[in-house]
């Protein structure tokens, strides 16, 4: 089996331990999902499968080398396809298989969530890279600036490397080690504790440590 | 939001009386002690209610030994063993911080005849 899915980030909220702990937890919504190809190793140089999120597409959306492309595994057409590594030796996956999140994760596993997270714009220095800042009054002149960023004559430039402003976000994240506290079967919901980079109905990937 | 209230609705508790601040309450309370569970049961004022679905609380405050107590509890917590309204206190206002300051006579509120208030809210227990 893969150890894998791909899901929609649902959102946060909490649940209940037996004991009254509250736990945070976002909500995933993963799978179903089907495989759409598998890579073999004499064809393409490794063993993959590569999956498909089923969710509602418009039909015109899909272009036709890619209607072809689901036409052939004859399976719905999907948005988002990703690979996943998997064993040659394991032939249980077929071409139009359809896999559900219980068959992958179990309560108590531990999963890595990756995600593209909130784009933030050009951010300063102290959103950016958590510098202090000054004084904000009091005759202080400087607020969010960064500061000196290298000495003068010598060496006469800027270290490379040197933390500035810039763009932040909309980048590949991975949170690691998250544990799964609960299996919505019905719902294909995917219950991990903590947060999860991304917006709220954005794609993400649930991986096993 | 309706696959987070599938979540949520799962852990709802349906079947407790109605609150509202100035109630007084006992509440049983399941502590864990070894591999067991004991009911102990806190008697108070509820001073606030905060409505917020699922992460609902309320807090109830009283006085124990010449020192007041309150304590927040998550209105749907697994640990509130049962939930009865003692009596009901006529208020004024939806937080009764204010009784923080007062002690003794003065933080008493006056009684008001049980509204039965099983058709205003949930159901009541039993």
């Amino acid at each position: 089996m893969v150890d894998g899915l791909i899901g929609i980030k649902v959102g946060m909220t909490q649940v209940f331990a037996e004991d009254g702990t509250v736990v945070p937890v976002t909500v995933i919504r993963t799978g179903p999902c089907v495989v759409v190809q598998k890579k073999v190793r004499e064809k393409d140089g490794y063993d993959a499968v590569q999956l498909g999120l089923v969710e509602f597409v418009r039909p015109g959306r899909v272009g036709k080398p890619r209607t072809g492309h689901f036409k052939k595994a004859g399976v719905p057409p999907c948005r988002v396809m990703r690979e996943f590594a998997c064993d040659e030796a394991e032939d249980a996956l077929k071409v139009g298989d359809q896999i559900l999140v219980g068959q992958v994760f179990q309560a108590k596993d531990k999963v890595d969530v990756i995600g593209t997270s909130k784009g933030k714009g050009f951010a300063g220095m102290v959103k950016r890279h958590n510098f202090g800042g000054g004084g904000a009054s009091h005759g202080s002149m400087f607020h969010r600036a960064p500061g000196s960023i290298g000495a003068s004559a010598f060496p006469s430039r800027v270290l490379p490397g040197m933390r500035a402003a810039g763009h932040m976000g909309s980048e590949r994240v991975t949170a690691q080690n998250l544990s799964v506290v609960r299996i919505q079967d019905q719902e294909n919901l995917l219950l991990v504790k903590g947060a999860v980079p991304g917006r709220n109905g954005g794609y993400v990937l649930v991986k096993k440590t | 939001m309706n696959l987070i209230q599938s979540v949520d609705n799962s852990q709802m508790r349906a079947n407790f009386p109605s609150l509202r601040a100035g109630d007084t309450v006992r509440v049983h309370v399941k502590i864990k002690e070894g591999d067991k569970y004991r009911i102990q049961v806190f008697e108070g004022v509820v001073v606030a209610r905060k409505r917020a679905g699922i992460s609902s609380t309320f807090t109830v405050r009283k006085v124990s030994f010449g020192y007041g107590i309150e304590r927040i509890f998550p209105l749907h917590s697994p640990i509130i063993d049962k939930l009865e309204v003692v009596k009901s206190g006529k208020v004024r206002r939806a937080r009764l911080y204010y009784l923080r300051g007062r002690r003794g006579k003065a933080a008493r509120l006056k009684e008001v005849g049980r509204v039965d208030r099983a058709s205003e809210n949930a159901p009541s227990q039993e």
